[in-house]
C-alpha cells in the first residue's frame, strides 16, 4: 500500500509524502471511460459485472471523457473510429491513462495483414500505458493490466508524468 | 404570426454509454419528439469478407467467431453448415448432438446479455449483475470444452475441434437445474416490473408486414407475431427431430410487436433452449468427433447459401467456390445488419428516451453489422 | 411450393428475352440469370405473383467475377480490365416456403443495376454495401452513399479483386 504501512504517530495523523498521497488517491479511484469497441468490450463488461467485480479496484465507468481518468481501448480500432478515439482522448483531463486491451488494439490482431480498414495498433494514434494481450484477454488478464497501471501510477512524480 | 421553428440534429454515439458498441445515430428532433433517425455504421468494419477470400476454408472459422461475438458458436455453426452442404459431407450423429447443445447454450448466453443490456440501458442495473452471473456459468461450460470463454473456433468443417469433457454432461444438467429458477427470478425482477413495462410496452411497434418486407428475423420478427424460425422452416443439423415451441409476441402488456414483446420472446426462447438441451443431453451417441473431417478441404465449383437461426435471427453465409483452397467470395447475411435498418421506422414519433429502449430491444451486435 | 425449373418457366413466359438462363450445373443451388436493367420489374413480378410470392429478400450480395483480362502493374499488383461484376439475390417466400437465387451481371467499367429498394426494403443497406465494396451503381436508389467505409474514402472499392490499399488515411499509416 505504501501509505498505510507508514507509522501512525499521534491518533489519526498520517505522515506521508505529498507525492505518495496523491498517487495513492489517484491509483485507487481510476474512473474509466464507459466505452466499448468490439469483442473485448464484452469481456470488459464481464469484468465489471458480478463475477470479477471491477469496482473493488475503484474502477467505475463514467460516461463522459471529461470526468474520466483512464480509457480502456477494448477492441479493434478501425480507421473510421480512430479519429473519434483521438478526440475522446483529447477531451480527457490530465493525468490520463490508456489501457490497450486485446491484440487488435495492441497491433491489429488477426486483422493485421488484410485489414484494409483496421488501424494496426492504437499506439499509432494515442500513447498507451499498459498493453493487455489476448484475443480477447480473460477478465483476470484485464485485472492484471489494471494492477500494472496502478504500479505505474504509484511511482509517479508530481513534477512530471512518466511516459 | 407563428414563430419560425426548425428541427434540431442530435448525435448519439459513436462513443455512447449504451453498451451496444460503436454506432452513431443521427436524430432529427423537434423538442423531444423524433422526426427521423439515421444510423451511421462502419466504425467496426474489420474486413471479414476480404479476409475470407485470402484464407483457406478452415482458416475462416476463427474470423466467423468475431462477427457476432456474443454468439460465436452460432457463427461457427452457420459457416460449417454452409461449407458442408457445398462439399456434401455427412457428419456423425455425435457431432450433430454436441453442436446443437452448444448452439442452444450459446443462445441462452447471448439472450442473457441481450436482456441484461436492454435492462441496463433503460436504468435497471440490478438484473445486469444477476444475469452476468449466470452467463459465467455457461462460459465455464464452454471453457471446459474448448478452452476459450468467448471466441471458440470449436466447430470445424466435418467435426469439432475437441470432444466434450467427461464432466460436461453432469455440469450441464446442474446448469439446467440452476437456471430454471433464475428465469422465474428474472421475471419477478424485470419482466413484470411496472417501470420496465411502462418504458417498453407500446413503444416501437413493428407491424408484421413491415417486418417481413425489411427482412427482420429472429426475436424481432417473432415479436411481431410471425412464428418464423429457420430451425423449423429450413431445418439443418438435427433440429427436425427435436421438439420445441416457437414463442411469438402476443401483446400481453401492450400492442403486438412492441419492445416488451421482443424482450419477452427472448425470455421464452431461453426456456425452449433448455428444453432442447434436455432432450439431447442424456442420449449423446458414442463416436469420434473428428472422423469426418476431410484431409484436404477443397470444395467443388459452385455456390451455396446456408442459413441458421442465430440468437439474433437468420444468419446466412453465401459462399462461392471456384474450386480452389480459398473461397472465392463469402458474404454474410448478418441478422443485426438487417434488423438495424428498422431503427428509422420504429423511432418515428417517439421521444428521445425511447430510442435507447428500442435499440436495446433490437439487440444488435456491431461486430456482425460492420463485419 | 415450386421448384427452380417451374419458376424459370414462369419468368421466361412473362419476360422472355430479359431472362438469360437457368444454371443447373452448380452442385447446390440453381441460379436464374437476368438482365440488370430489368431487375426491378422482375423483382416486382416475383413478389406480387400469386404463384411465387417471394416476399422476403434474404440477402443481396455483390460479387467481383474477376473474369476480365488481368495485367500486372509495374509494382507487381494485378489490374483487371473488362469482365463483369455480379449481384446475387437470394429470395424466399414466407408464405409458399420456396427459394430461388437470381443473378445479374453488369460490365465492370460501367456497373449499373436497377435498384429493388421499393420492392424489398431489405435491399436498402445491402445495395449501399455493394456500392461501397464493389462500386456497383444501383439506379433509383434514394441514398446511394458509402455505408461501411468512411464517407471520404477515395482509394477505391475494397472487395474488388484488384483493390490496392492506400499508404495513409488522414495521416494514419494503413499497412502493418
Amino acid at each position: 500500500m505504501g501509505l498505510l504501512d507508514k507509522e501512525f504517530s499521534d491518533g489519526n495523523i498520517v505522515i506521508a509524502r505529498a507525492e505518495d498521497l496523491m498517487n495513492w488517491a489517484r491509483l485507487s479511484s481510476i474512473w474509466q471511460l464507459g466505452f466499448g469497441l468490439a469483442c473485448c468490450a464484452i469481456e470488459m463488461m464481464a469484468t465489471s459485472a458480478s463475477h470479477y467485480d471491477f469496482d473493488r479496484f475503484g474502477v467505475i465507468p463514467r460516461n463522459t471523457p471529461r470526468q474520466a481518468d483512464a480509457i480502456i481501448i477494448s477492441g479493434t480500432v478501425t480507421l473510421k473510429m480512430a479519429t473519434r478515439i483521438k478526440r475522446l482522448y483529447e477531451q480527457m483531463p490530465d493525468p490520463k491513462y490508456i489501457i490497450s486491451m486485446g491484440s487488435c488494439a495492441n497491433c491489429g490482431g488477426p486483422y493485421w495483414e488484410h485489414g484494409y480498414h483496421v488501424l494496426k495498433g492504437i499506439d499509432r494514434v494515442i500513447p498507451v500505458d499498459v498493453y493487455v494481450p489476448g484475443c480477447p484477454p480473460r477478465p483476470e488478464a484485464l485485472l492484471e493490466g489494471l494492477l500494472k497501471l496502478q504500479d505505474k501510477i504509484r511511482n509517479e512524480s508530481i513534477r512530471k508524468k512518466i511516459a | 404570426m407563428a414563430l419560425k421553428t426548425e428541427s434540431m440534429i442530435l448525435n448519439m454515439g459513436p462513443q455512447h454509454p449504451s453498451t451496444h458498441g460503436v454506432l452513431r445515430l443521427e436524430l432529427e428532433i423537434e423538442g423531444e419528439l423524433i422526426l427521423s433517425v439515421k444510423p451511421h455504421i462502419g466504425y467496426l468494419h474489420r474486413c471479414f469478407e476480404k479476409h475470407a477470400e485470402a484464407m483457406t476454408y478452415p482458416q475462416v472459422i476463427p474470423y466467423t467467431d468475431r462477427l457476432d461475438y456474443l454468439a460465436a458458436m452460432g457463427n461457427n455453426f452457420g459457416y460449417v453448415v454452409a461449407a458442408e452442404r457445398l462439399m456434401g459431407i455427412q457428419v456423425p450423429e455425435r457431432v450433430e448432438y454436441i453442436r446443437v447443445i452448444m448452439a442452444e447454450l450459446q443462445r441462452i448466453a447471448s439472450h442473457l446479455v441481450a436482456i441484461a443490456t436492454n435492462g441496463a440501458d433503460i436504468g435497471a442495473l440490478t438484473p445486469f449483475l444477476y444475469l452476468f452471473r449466470d452467463r459465467e456459468y455457461i462460459l465455464t461450460l464452454f471453457e471446459m470444452t474448448c478452452g476459450a470463454r468467448m471466441l471458440y473456433n470449436y466447430m470445424w468443417i466435418g467435426g469439432l475441434s475437441h470432444d466434450i469433457h467427461p464432466d460436461f454432461v453432469r455440469k450441464t444438467k446442474e446448469f439446467i437445474n440452476h437456471f430454471r429458477p433464475t428465469v422465474v427470478e428474472l421475471n419477478n425482477l424485470l419482466t413484470f416490473n411496472k417501470i420496465f413495462i411502462e418504458r417498453t410496452a407500446n413503444i416501437g411497434v413493428l407491424p408484421v408486414d413491415t417486418a417481413i418486407n425489411i427482412g427482420a428475423s429472429g426475436p424481432v420478427l417473432r415479436g411481431s407475431g410471425l412464428a418464423f424460425d429457420v430451425r423449423r422452416e429450413d431445418p439443418y443439423s438435427i433440429y427436425d427431430k427435436l421438439e420445441f415451441d416457437i414463442p411469438v409476441g402476443q401483446g400481453m402488456v401492450g400492442t403486438v410487436g412492441d419492445c416488451w414483446d421482443r424482450y419477452y420472446v427472448r425470455v421464452l426462447e431461453m426456456e425452449q433452449s433448455l428444453r432442447i438441451i434436455e432432450q439431447l443431453i442424456d442420449s449423446i451417441p458414442d463416436g469420434d468427433v473428428q472422423s469426418a473431417i476431410p484431409k484436404r478441404i477443397k470444395p467443388p465449383k459452385g455456390t451455396v447459401y446456408g442459413r441458421v437461426e442465430n440468437p439474433r435471427g437468420e444468419l446466412g453465409y453465401f459462399i462461392i467456390s471456384d474450386g480452389n483452397l480459398n473461397p472465392f467470395r463469402v458474404k454474410v447475411r448478418a441478422p443485426s445488419f438487417v434488423n438495424l435498418e428498422l431503427m428509422g421506422e420504429l423511432c418515428k414519433g417517439h421521444l428521445v428516451a425511447d430510442v435507447i429502449a428500442i435499440l436495446g430491444s433490437l439487440d444488435i451486435v456491431l461486430g456482425e453489422i460492420d463485419r | 411450393m415450386k421448384n427452380p425449373e417451374e419458376i424459370y418457366e414462369l419468368l421466361k413466359k412473362e419476360f422472355n428475352e430479359t431472362i438469360f438462363g437457368l444454371d443447373k450445373d452448380t452442385p447446390v443451388e440453381n441460379i436464374i440469370s437476368v438482365d440488370p436493367m430489368n431487375i426491378h420489374k422482375i423483382g416486382a413480378f416475383l413478389k406480387d405473383n400469386e404463384e411465387l410470392k417471394f416476399d422476403s429478400l434474404m440477402v443481396l450480395s455483390g460479387v467481383d467475377d474477376a473474369n476480365g483480362t488481368k495485367v500486372k502493374d509495374e509494382d507487381g499488383t494485378e489490374v483487371i480490365t473488362g469482365g463483369t461484376l455480379s449481384v446475387y439475390y437470394h429470395l424466399h417466400s414466407t408464405v409458399l416456403k420456396h427459394k430461388i437465387t437470381i443473378k445479374t451481371s453488369a460490365p465492370r467499367e460501367n456497373p449499373e443495376v436497377e435498384s429493388v429498394y421499393d420492392v424489398w426494403r431489405t435491399s436498402d443497406w445491402h445495395e449501399r454495401e455493394a456500392f461501397d465494396m464493389f462500386g456497383i451503381i444501383f439506379k433509383n436508389h434514394p441514398d446511394l452513399t458509402r455505408i461501411l467505409m468512411p464517407y471520404d474514402w477515395d482509394a477505391g472499392y475494397p472487395l474488388r479483386k484488384d483493390y490496392k490499399n492506400p499508404e495513409f488515411y488522414q495521416g494514419m499509416k494503413v499497412p502493418y
